[in-house]
């Protein structure tokens, strides 16, 4: 075994990587439940895509065989009815993994300086997952399949002077047709998924240079120990290797437990109206994406007035981008000389807690018809026209009141554990 | 931390208060509750014969084989070719509507839809609920209507076990015409308890029809769960082990 | 840092978490690998296929499609039956010794279950051409005058007898396989399956 090894790394830096990455990568010793999504995030992103591949064996992205093929796998292939709800909840679980993740960095600061880069590529990341959800959910070719792309693409008719053209190239038609849904298919299959893998490779290159953050937000590079080691660092194998297989055994406890018991979600994974196949004459009593992409739909759908003579419709666009590039920008906009809420002030605490609370409730509204009262008499447009103003106030403020905010001391070393 | 989960509380007080809106979710009426019991075979295999008897003449079951009703609900394949086989050639076969789609759509202005996935589409009460809401209309081209599915092309298929019904309305406070119930004019085969059971057998059918992957994973899952809550313990066993290095 | 290897209970949780968790992974990939089994649609359409004979004539051959396959259903007059005994030492396998090409119940002179009625899959046992009828004994057939009638496959010269018996001396190694059949009547045979179920 050792002649192998020596023979293998003589041609390739397999102990090199082993040890940099695993064996000898330092990470604090500090982590807490809020350091489990980067791992799941892997995870799923690995199930999705083998999942992916053994529908793909049976799937036929073709208009008048896509909706059939898909019943095909639930009924015929052995086993099949399986591997798709496996991949339907992978959607929805990679979103909420996802999140979390997201919010981790949101709570600790790691966005902070050097690890800007690192948030960047994963906005990216989240860019590329969305689009990767929005082609994936045409595939089936179900009635809310069609019509959410039919809506959404149109989007793009907004955007002055090449909209309309725009559209229709990425249509590569008129209206959503047979073209859409194989183009669809060779993104959601191939391209997206070879972007998202190099995009998560290059996320973990950037992380381990730098070295991961913690929930103190204390830089364990600061204090080394005479051999060179941070005294708050942990060799991330065989410790963090054996905490996160506890991690990914809770993880698939809770999607065994919708992939088994509930994989519709009372309508929330699965919409009721996908199982009617696409009708270009009967558009669906409420268009609604799924629950991953509600905040943002609301966003789109909250502004109605035509201002500066430019159209409501397309304010709603401008705003919905807004909405996500405003998150690349956080590095540069906060201005806290802490990082992590553990060492911030009331300020900040609120203004995240408001800030979740809208996501959240603007998440909810976007399920709604925006003419309905849903919430205290007032129609829900304005309650999402509130919260909108709430989401982009946490941003567009935060230069503001991280600046004022009364910090407590940051710790030389991490605390607890 | 607790700053931000008072506030969660807050929002989320009203947010549960969320009213729907005015609609019913039967259409004129709220959907009557169904008992689903997919364990329950023998009422499985009343909705099959109902379903084979008097709907598949027009409606397909398309994505679903004979044989595999048949594995699934327990009836050997010699039953199903004798009882069930009328509008194919072999058990292996998918259940096509005999009537062809042009001539339905000629007749009844619309092609009768498929009925694999009905029960997913709409929910089990739905299809429950309209089975038993046709009542007698002489305004419409079948002489039917629905509470459930307004002007609906299909005729009241069933009508010999219900027997026939019409609809009562009343004036409300604005003058309008709003449905009040449904009553029965002319006395069917079946009384109203034995068609209620009829068509929850048929309903319980559809479920199945809809999902036949819902008669095992149920079972798998649990297994699975137990497999993982070991595992799990296991795991966690191991990483306390590894961590007492660190503490 | 950690002792090298010495904790036998750290050895044994080990050793006993990484044992669940191979069980765990196999079952876990067992859906994917059966998954690619052939599907209820495969298997549907690869189903046996109900032949009626009543109507085919004394010298007429039937072809029908089973699993994507033709197959032969040949009433060989009493003139073919006889002349299988003239061919027999032109040929490679005379007494079906290979297994493989047919079941049992097929394993005789004339190939079949009923002396009359010859069932073989319409495929040459060289590289998979379907072979000419040439049923026909006689300069009729276009192979010469000696020819005692048979099967011709154009691509590669193979030959065959009215039993679906390989010549000698021609590509193809093995006689043409017979399905499995059997009969439901005296005028309808199954075709893909017999006494041990479906193939």
């Amino acid at each position: 075994m050792q002649k192998l090894m020596t023979w293998i790394d003589e041609r390739f830096p397999l102990t090199k990587v082993w040890k940099e990455h695993l064996a000898e990568y330092y990470a604090p010793r500090n982590f807490n439940f809020w350091y489990y999504f980067g791992s799941l995030a892997l995870l799923v992103l690995v199930l999705q895509i083998v999942t992916g591949i053994f529908l793909t064996m049976h799937y036929k992205p073709d208009t008048d065989l896509a909706f059939a093929s898909v019943e095909y796998i639930m009924r015929d292939v052995e086993w099949g009815w399986l591997i798709r709800y496996m991949h339907s909840t992978g959607a929805s679980f990679f979103f909420v993994v996802v999140y979390l993740h997201m919010f981790r960095g949101l709570l600790y600061g790691s966005y902070r300086g050097p690890r800007e880069l690192i948030w960047l590529i994963g906005m990216v990341i989240f860019v590329a997952l969305m689009a990767e959800a929005f082609m994936g959910y045409l595939l089936p070719w179900g009635n809310m399949s069609y019509w959410g792309a039919q809506v959404i693409i149109s989007l793009f008719d907004a955007i002055p002077l090449v909209g309309p053209a725009l559209s229709e190239w990425i249509r590569g038609d008129f209206v959503v047709t047979d073209a859409t849904l194989n183009r669809f298919f060779a993104f959601h299959v191939i391209a997206i998924p070879l972007i998202l893998v190099a995009l998560v490779f290059v996320h973990i290159v950037a992380l381990h240079k730098v070295g991961s953050n913690n929930p103190d937000g204390v830089e364990i590079k600061k204090k080394k120990g005479p051999d060179g080691i941070p005294l708050d660092g942990i060799p991330f194998h065989p410790y963090y290797t054996v905490k996160d297989i506890v991690g990914v055994t809770v993880f698939l406890m809770l999607f065994a437990a919708v992939i088994f018991f509930a994989p519709e979600l009372w309508g929330w994974f699965l919409e009721p109206d996908n199982f009617t196949p696409a009708n270009i004459l009967q558009t669906p009593q409420e268009i609604v994406p799924l629950w991953y992409f509600t905040p943002f739909y609301s966003i789109l759908r909250a502004n109605v007035y035509n201002f500066l003579w430019i159209d409501a419709k397309i304010w709603g666009v401008i705003f919905m981008g807004l909405s996500i590039v405003v998150f690349f920008l956080l590095p540069w906009l906060d201005r806290s000389p802490v990082k992590s809420i553990r060492y911030r002030g009331g300020m900040y605490k609120t203004a995240l807690a408001i800030f979740v609370v809208s996501f959240i409730i603007l998440g909810y509204l976007g399920t709604k018809s925006p003419e309905i009262i849903s919430l205290f008499w007032f129609k829900n447009v304005y309650w999402v026209q509130a919260f909108t103003v709430l989401y982009f106030a946490f941003f567009f403020l935060m230069p503001i009141y991280t600046k004022l905010d009364k910090t407590k001391p940051v710790p030389e070393r991490v605390t607890w554990k | 931390m607790k700053k931000l989960l008072i506030l969660l509380v807050m929002l989320g007080l009203p947010a549960g208060a969320f009213a729907a809106g005015g609609h019913k979710s039967c259409g004129a009426v709220d959907c009557d509750p169904v008992k689903i019991d997919l364990g329950d075979e023998a009422s499985l295999q009343r909705g099959a014969r109902i379903f084979v008897n008097y709907c598949l003449s027009c409606h397909s079951a398309g994505y679903m084989r004979y044989n595999r009703m048949g594995k699934d609900l327990g009836i050997s394949e010699e039953l199903v070719k004798e009882n069930l086989l009328f509008a194919a050639d072999k058990v292996g076969d998918l259940m096509k509507a005999v009537m062809p789609k042009d001539d339905a759509r000629h007749w009844f202005g619309v092609a009768p839809p498929d009925l694999s996935l009905i029960a997913r589409s709409r929910k089990p009460a739905w299809v429950y609920t309209y089975m038993r809401s046709f009542y007698r209309d002489n305004r419409s081209p079948s002489g039917w209507n629905n509470t459930v599915f307004p002007h609906v092309a299909m005729p009241h298929v069933l009508y010999e076990w219900q027997g026939d019904q019409r609809a009562i309305f009343k004036k409300d406070e604005h003058g309008a015409e709003v449905f009040e119930r449904l009553e029965i004019e002319r006395v069917g085969s079946m009384d109203p308890q034995e068609y209620d059971r009829a068509m929850r057998d048929l309903t319980n059918f559809l479920v199945y029809l809809g999902e036949p992957a819902k008669l095992v994973r149920y079972e798998i899952g649990i297994y699975v769960l137990i497999f993982l809550a070991v595992f799990l313990v296991f795991a966690y066993l191991l990483k306390k082990e590894y961590w007492k290095d660190i503490h | 840092m950690s002792e090298e290897g010495v904790n036998p209970r750290r050895r044994r949780l080990l050793a006993i978490t990484s044992g669940l968790g191979v069980v765990g992974t196999a079952f876990a990939l067992t859906p994917f690998v059966l998954s690619m089994m052939p599907s209820a649609r495969a298997k549907a359409s690869g189903a046996p296929v109900e032949v009626d004979i009543s109507k085919l004539e004394s010298g007429q051959l039937l072809t029908i499609e089973w699993r994507g396959k033709p197959v032969w259903i040949l009433r060989r007059t009493p003139e073919m039956l006889k002349s299988l005994a003239a061919v027999e030492k032109l040929l490679a396998d005379p007494g079906s010794a290979v297994t493989d090409q047919q079941p049992e119940y097929a394993k005789n002179d004339a190939r079949s279950i009923k002396p009359e009625i010859l069932v073989l899959v319409g495929i040459c046992t060289h590289l998979g051409c379907s072979p000419d009828k040439r049923l026909e004994a006689g300069v009729a057939s276009g192979l010469g005058d000696d020819w005692k009638g048979g099967f011709f496959c154009p691509c590669h010269g193979s030959k065959f007898d009215l039993a679906g018996r390989v010549y000698k001396n021609v590509p193809a190694p093995t006689n043409l396989p017979v399905p499995p059949h059997a009969y439901l009547s005296e005028t309808r045979i199954i075709i893909g399956a017999d006494q041990k179920g479906a193939a």
